[in-house]
């Protein structure tokens, strides 16, 4: 049976899955009724000096009838007293002991992190996450992103916490900068003891078109908000791994961005993260999905064989490379299925149009299943992402398996193009149509004139 | 029995007959327009006879441009609104969405087509311009889906019209002969309302073109003549006993039903003689009239009813029972119906042979026949120089309007569309040729001119 339980530079907790600071984690009452419904931890809204919030405060990119694939805020840290916040993290720590409670803190002077460290260690804290990664409101005040954007001063007030904090020290970084390693290097260099990321990306959700003025609305007006939920996983998932294969960050990692269920939280832990932290997707359905999420990767586990998070941390960074280390001799063509196949010939207007033209239509106007040309397929796997219908195009491989030459070793060697109109030009025998044959092509009847 | 109780207020009759395909509420169409796939050349563009480019408009309705999704219907099919909601579209669009090959329900095109036009009839948006004036004027018999269809076409291309309509009201058998669950009288006019407020041609009502004299008349007014009538009354069987108090057209009875709704009188046990869709219709409207049975009799057995399964089901659903493979002989009564004889058939050789001494009588109060409607022979005899289908070795070809590619007569001043030559399909049909016909009276007005 899988072991959950996770210890991330000492924090320990019954599970990889904690909650994100963010509202979800306003209040005691909430941070509670998650450990009831299976969370394993939580990382407090950030505290500080009370803040004073707009309205509205969030806006949504859907897609279509899916909503909140992306999901931004304007929300700033804690708006409630200090000392409120402390009494509730006596009292869940006092009832969940074994859960992790992780107070998220932001402020400005030496001595007000000083103060404040002390404070939240007095009320039971099992960690702290400097929030150095809001992207917005709170960095025009020289707070959050200001400071994880200068990894200096990140590592200047990094120092300034480990002067006395006595619990582990998670940096929270933005990935509002163009090198995520350079902040988390610092991080390391204060003394942090673990890093978490990715913090929300400063964004404009979408303008109400009709009345001129980005979303989310405050009287007329908008601003940059932080962007996150489903749509920023990819963005996320490429920060963590480059943090977890940098050897000078070398730290234990929380990952954040886009985590809704157990897959996704798997993914984060193949690329090096330790423990996951959840937001948009509790914001949008609640503590329940935990139910999904812990059974979920449970029978991964046990079915891959796992017995700890631990067995496979990390387990894909080994197999992320440098493009110049990949096999060009390894080559893949699409097949299509015809007995899935529904006839909705996506993929030959997106090959035709999107791609390399290697898909045909039959002659036969009653036949709407298409074929792959496998002379002019180049293996670009677009045909298969765009077909609706489960595993009806796959991508099979048509090398034999023997020959690996990568980039790398062709330029090492010299056998690569050099000159504008070199012979060695990959593209060189691809077949291509005449431009001039699009115009006499036989047109569908949804092509007016 | 009956799975309905008799309507007897407004309130009740729109229970009994719920709208089978109802309008979608803005969520609903936003849901539904996200499942589109947007085929490639896709199949239900090429399945619908006007070529309405259907993942365009659904595309249209889910990034919430309306008036667009209603433009693109419109210019392909003026008939946009009644299509959506009496279509066949089970065997059009609906039966050609490649979702069906996935076993997933396909994307619900007629109600997303209704959603989209209904949207613009209410708010009477215009969306249309009409054509410059070209100074010809045309007459449109027939204010029917294909009189309709013609008159607005022929307004974007700029010519002058007035249609001379036999009833009452516009629209044809969309008000008088559509079951009453697939689209309202309300629906139907606001339809014609919202395309005549923008096209501004000229409906004469209760001004029925009745012989020679009057197509003489029209000929010397007019640059270009339209037959749009569609076709007659129900055809009688010719069986003794056929006149007696309780036996009705089916489309008699629909249009009785459609004027006159919880009003209507129904019999307690209704025998619809035939197995097309308008047998099918009959039988459950009589259901939802609160019949107490409600028997459909045809010749044959069900895998050859002309009706399409799906209309056959719904009677089914309504509480309708069947009678396959039985020929009326009579029907039986003194002035009134009191029942029907049958005799029994068997198939030999494809064609239908009645077993001998295998007579029965089914008791009832009510006959409805569903044996097709008759053409306007009459009339259409009396218009100078348009042939009729003659000789066709296809009984129901017969008395046809005779037209060439551009839906031209034999008369060249003389176009016709719809039933009256298609010999009664749907109403998209109506709409598909009449739009063709009006671009062949075009031609015909240029090259006149030329």
């Amino acid at each position: 049976m899988a072991d959950l339980r996770t210890n991330l530079a000492g924090i320990k907790s019954p599970n990889p899955f904690w909650l994100a600071s963010a509202p979800p984690t306003n209040s005691g009452y909430q941070i509670m009724k998650a450990f009831d419904a299976g969370w394993g931890g939580a990382v407090w809204k950030t505290l500080g000096v009370p803040v004073v919030n707009v309205s509205s405060r969030y806006g949504s990119v859907n897609y279509r009838d899916k909503r909140m694939v992306g999901f931004n805020n304007i929300e700033l840290i804690t708006d409630r007293p200090l000392k409120d916040n402390l009494r509730e993290i006596s009292e869940v720590k006092k009832r969940f002991p074994d859960h992790a409670v992780i107070a998220s803190l932001m402020v400005e002077t030496r001595e007000e992190w000083h103060s404040i460290i002390r404070d939240v260690e007095n009320a039971g804290a099992d960690g702290i996450e400097l929030n150095f990664g809001c992207p917005h409101g709170m960095c025009e005040r020289g707070m959050g992103s200001a400071v994880g954007q200068e990894p200096k001063v990140l590592q200047t007030i990094v120092e300034w916490v480990k002067e006395v904090a006595k619990v582990p020290v998670i940096t929270k970084l933005t990935p509002n900068i163009s090198d995520i390693t350079r902040p988390a290097r610092a991080a390391r260099a204060g003394g942090s003891d673990a890093i978490s990321l990715i913090n929300t990306i400063q964004s404009i959700v979408g303008v109400d078109i009709d009345n001129f003025v980005p979303y989310p609305i405050v009287d007329g007006k908008s601003t940059n908000g932080g962007y996150c939920g489903p749509a920023v996983k990819p963005i996320a998932l490429n920060m963590v791994k480059n943090c977890a294969q940098h050897p000078e960050v070398d730290l234990p990692i929380s990952g954040i961005g886009g985590v809704e269920n157990w897959r996704d939280a798997v993914e984060f832990i193949l690329l090096g993260a330790t423990t996951v932290q959840v937001c948009t997707a509790v914001m949008h359905f609640g503590f329940g999905i935990i139910r999904e999420i812990l059974p979920g990767i449970e029978r991964y586990m046990d079915e891959k064989g796992f017995k700890t998070i631990e067995d496979f941390r990390g387990k894909a960074l080994p197999n992320v490379k440098h493009w110049e280390d990949l096999n060009l001799k390894y080559k893949v063509t699409a097949s299509i299925n015809e007995s899935k196949c529904i006839g909705c010939q996506l993929c030959y207007t997106a090959c035709e149009d999107g791609a390399h033209q290697a898909i045909a239509l039959s002659s036969d106007p009653t036949n709407r299943i298409p074929s792959i040309i496998d002379e002019n397929c180049v293996g670009c796997n677009l045909c298969s992402l765009v077909c609706p219908v489960e595993d009806c195009i796959t991508m099979e491989r048509r090398d034999d398996g023997k020959e690996h030459l990568t980039w790398g070793e062709r330029t090492a060697a010299g056998n690569i193009p050099k000159s504008f109109n070199d012979e060695l030009a990959g593209g060189l025998h691809h077949w291509v149509p005449e431009p001039a044959a699009a115009l006499v092509t036989k047109k569908p009847r949804h092509y007016k004139g | 029995m009956a799975e309905y109780k008799k309507p007897t207020t407004e309130a009740e009759f729109a229970a009994n007959f719920h709208p089978k395909k109802p309008l979608m509420t803005d969520t609903e169409a936003y849901y539904e327009s996200s499942r589109c796939l947007y085929c490639y050349d896709a199949p239900c563009i090429n399945a619908c006879p006007t070529g309405i480019d259907i993942p365009l408009f659904i595309r249209q309705i889910n990034s919430k441009n309306k008036d667009g999704a209603a433009k693109t219907i419109y210019e392909s099919n003026w008939m946009g609104h009644a299509c959506g909601n009496v279509c066949p579209t089970e065997e059009l669009c609906e039966g050609a969405c490649v979702y069906n090959h996935s076993d997933v329900k396909p994307i619900e095109i007629g109600r997303l087509q209704a959603h989209a036009t209904d949207q613009v009839i209410r708010s009477k948006k215009k969306l249309f311009r009409t054509g410059k004036d070209t100074g010809k004027s045309v007459a449109v018999i027939g204010a029917g889906p294909a009189g309709v269809s013609c008159a607005c076409e022929l307004r974007m291309l700029g010519h002058a019209v007035d249609v001379y309509e036999a009833k009452a009201q516009p629209s044809g058998l969309c008000v008088y002969g559509v079951a009453p669950y697939k689209l309202t009288n309300e629906e139907a006019v606001d339809e014609v309302a919202y395309l005549q407020d923008q096209f501004g041609f000229n409906v004469h009502y209760n001004k029925p073109v009745t012989g020679r004299a009057d197509f003489e008349n029209l000929e010397k007014v007019y640059d270009a003549i339209f037959i749009g009538i569609g076709l007659g009354g129900t055809s009688t069987l010719g069986i003794p006993g056929e006149e007696k108090k309780g036996v009705m057209g089916a489309l008699e009875y629909v249009e009785e039903l459609r004027m006159k709704h919880h009003m209507t009188p129904v019999g307690n046990k209704v025998i619809v003689l035939g197995g097309g869709n308008t047998a099918m219709d009959a039988a459950s409207e009589s259901c939802r009239m609160g019949a107490e049975s409600v028997i459909i009799a045809y010749r044959r057995g069900p895998e050859e009813m002309g009706a399409y399964g799906f209309e056959f089901d719904l009677a089914k659903k309504s509480g309708a029972r069947t009678l396959f493979n039985v020929t009326p002989v009579e029907v039986m009564g003194n002035g009134t119906v009191t029942g029907v004889k049958f005799i029994r058939n068997k198939a030999a050789y494809g064609k239908i042979e009645a077993i001998p001494g295998s007579e029965f009588v089914e008791p009832c109060d009510m006959v409805l026949l569903g044996t097709g409607q008759g053409k306007q022979v009459e009339l259409l005899e009396q218009v100078p120089g348009v042939k009729l289908e003659q000789k066709s070795r296809i009984l129901d070809d017969r008395g046809r309007i005779v037209v060439n590619e551009h839906y031209q007569t034999s008369n060249p001043k003389y176009f016709a569309a719809g039933d009256a030559v298609n010999g009664g399909v749907e109403v998209v049909n109506a709409a598909a040729e009449a739009k063709k016909a009006a671009h062949g009276i075009h031609s015909y007005l240029n090259d006149r001119k030329g």
